[in-house]
């Protein structure tokens, strides 16, 4: 009855724009649904399974995208747990497919955070009228204040450094400028990163994600039907989702969702940390990518910092991280879940030249979706070579 | 020098939160306690999130707690706070229990840290509604 082993990612292209002020996000999630497919081999015709989510999608957006892609599929999924959604979106997907219920899954992301000028980090709070929101709204919590709040108590805690924090922005970096579709390329030092200006301590601009437009596509099928098309099969061994926030109890805030999602997708594969060849998580900000490292189980709480350095989580380190630089350089619109799951897979299938992680056999993914220091979501996928 | 000063303006508010807001416009931290679990919550809620019981009373708080983390906020380009850059967001965890996101105030945003003391203050916002920030005890 387990999931693990049985499905597979057929399909996985990321649209090259960084900037696209002429494009809808539908038209991004169109032109890349066509990369996808034909990389796949298969046709529009094939899809009977479709999953998205947008920043500005309504409550009907999946519905709304069905008829611009003019199809009618028989499976609908728009489950929006903020940028982690498309990582959850494979393991929806996995037991849509392994139930019967669909066979052929497009998992689509289109953005044009950049070009309509989101000002998604630091342009949120006042919260307008939603009772809800008015006990967080009053207090101007921005994005990055949120995880600047995580960012202090960890350095409390534990003694992190901005100097640890700012060699992640770093590697993101020297990975991008490996990239040519990264949005920045420009090698930086930790220097440049300490001197860029205070936007919420301790996060400098440069411990901050970019803002870009983009969007991108996956395609989920069965393993046996995989193998039939034209791209080496990307396996699921393992997925799981959690969801965390600061109510009652007093909780720790350094323990985060990606805790739980992945005990439970490394419960469900089998595999240990030590069959991991590399990761893709999201780095919203640089803290994002410390703590989560500790909360998947990479280091112990605490030790986040001193893992990071010395070029561990580096291309040639012992756990290479987001080879494409990450939200941090390569691009963000907005939700980055799926390029976590396409650059996974791609490294997985292998060639992808200068930023190839060599012998890449199992990759783990991680997104975190909402806002860290407030109410996230965490969903976590492990994925191997047929 | 830090201005500081945020402009708060009335919460929105609906049957189950209102009393909070209400209690804030008096200069008192309202609380809710469950009369079955004991558990005390925030934010304000029409039924127990531990045991799903109904029977919530109210109770004041003493207004006394301890930041648990904290950011001095350089960068907010919405209105109302854009101008009050530098301030800071932080976590409170009151002496009842329950954490709540806050303002620190009445001190220079440098002089904030974790562990520090700190009690309620409210900023009146008009018919009889307000806003709790903390400021140093
Ligand atoms: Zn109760």
């Amino acid at each position: 009855m387990t999931l693990s082993g049985q499905i597979a990612i057929a399909g996985a292209y990321e649209h090259p724009t960084r900037f696209a002020p002429d494009k809808s996000e539908s038209l991004i999630m169109a032109e890349s649904a066509r990369g996808a497919l034909e990389e796949a081999g298969l046709r529009l015709a094939d899809v009977d399974g479709l999953f998205a989510a947008g920043i500005s999608m309504g409550p009907m957006g999946v519905v709304n995208l069905a008829e611009y892609l003019n199809i009618k599929p028989r499976y609908l999924d728009g489950t929006n747990i903020g940028g982690s959604s498309f990582v959850a979106h494979v393991s929806h997907a996995a037991a849509a497919i392994h139930a019967g219920l669909c066979e052929v899954a497009l998992i689509l992301y289109g953005s044009t955070a950049a070009s309509s000028a989101m000002a998604i980090g630091t342009g949120l709070g006042g919260g307008g009228r939603d009772p809800e929101a008015a006990f967080v709204a009053p207090y101007g919590m921005t994005t990055v204040g949120s995880y600047a709040l995580v960012a202090r108590r960890h350095m409390h805690l534990y003694g992190t450094t901005p100097e640890q924090l700012a060699e992640i922005a770093v590697t993101m970096r020297q990975h991008a400028s490996l990239n040519p579709e990264a949005k920045m390329q420009k090698r930086i030092d930790v220097a440049d990163v300490l001197e860029s200006r205070m936007i919420s301590t301790p996060l400098h601009l440069l411990d901050c994600c970019i803002i870009s437009d983009g969007g991108g596509a996956v395609i989920v099928t069965s393993l046996e039907r995989a193998r039939d098309l034209k791209q080496p099969p990307i396996v699921l061994r393992g997925c799981g989702e959690a969801v965390c926030h600061q109510e009652i109890g007093s909780p720790d805030l350094l323990t985060i969702a990606a805790k739980q999602s992945s005990e439970e997708a490394f419960a469900m594969s089998g595999l240990s940390h030590d069959d991991v060849d590399l990761c893709t998580i999201y780095d919203s900000f640089t803290i994002t990518l410390l703590v989560t490292l500790e909360n998947l189980g990479f280091c112990k709480p605490g030790e986040g910092g001193a893992f990071v350095e010395a070029g561990r989580i580096g291309l040639s380190g012992a756990l290479p991280v987001n080879p494409d630089g990450g939200g941090l350089s390569s691009n963000h619109p907005g939700m980055r879940g799926i390029f976590l799951v396409i650059e996974a897979a791609r490294q997985l299938r292998g060639g992808m030249g200068e930023r190839q992680v060599d012998g890449a056999e199992v990759a783990l993914v991680h997104g975190t979706g909402g806002t860290l220091g407030a109410i996230h979501s965490g969903a976590t996928l492990l994925l191997s070579r047929d | 020098m830090a201005k500081q000063e945020i402009e708060y303006r009335a919460p929105a508010t609906n049957w189950q939160t209102r009393g909070f807001w209400e209690g804030c416009g008096r200069g008192e931290l309202v609380l809710q306690r469950c009369g079955d679990c004991g558990t005390v919550q925030h934010k304000p809620r029409g039924i127990c999130a531990s045991c799903l019981s109904s029977a919530l009373e109210h109770f004041v708080a003493c207004g006394r707690g301890r930041v648990y983390t904290y950011t001095v906020t350089h960068q907010n380009n919405m209105p109302g706070f854009r101008d009050a850059c530098p301030y800071v967001l932080a976590y409170v965890d009151l002496e009842e229990g329950p954490r709540l996101m806050t303002q620190v105030a009445g001190c220079e945003p440098d002089a904030v840290e974790i562990g520090m003391a700190v009690k309620a203050d409210f900023v009146d916002t008009g018919d009889g509604l307000g806003v709790p920030r903390f400021v140093p005890a």
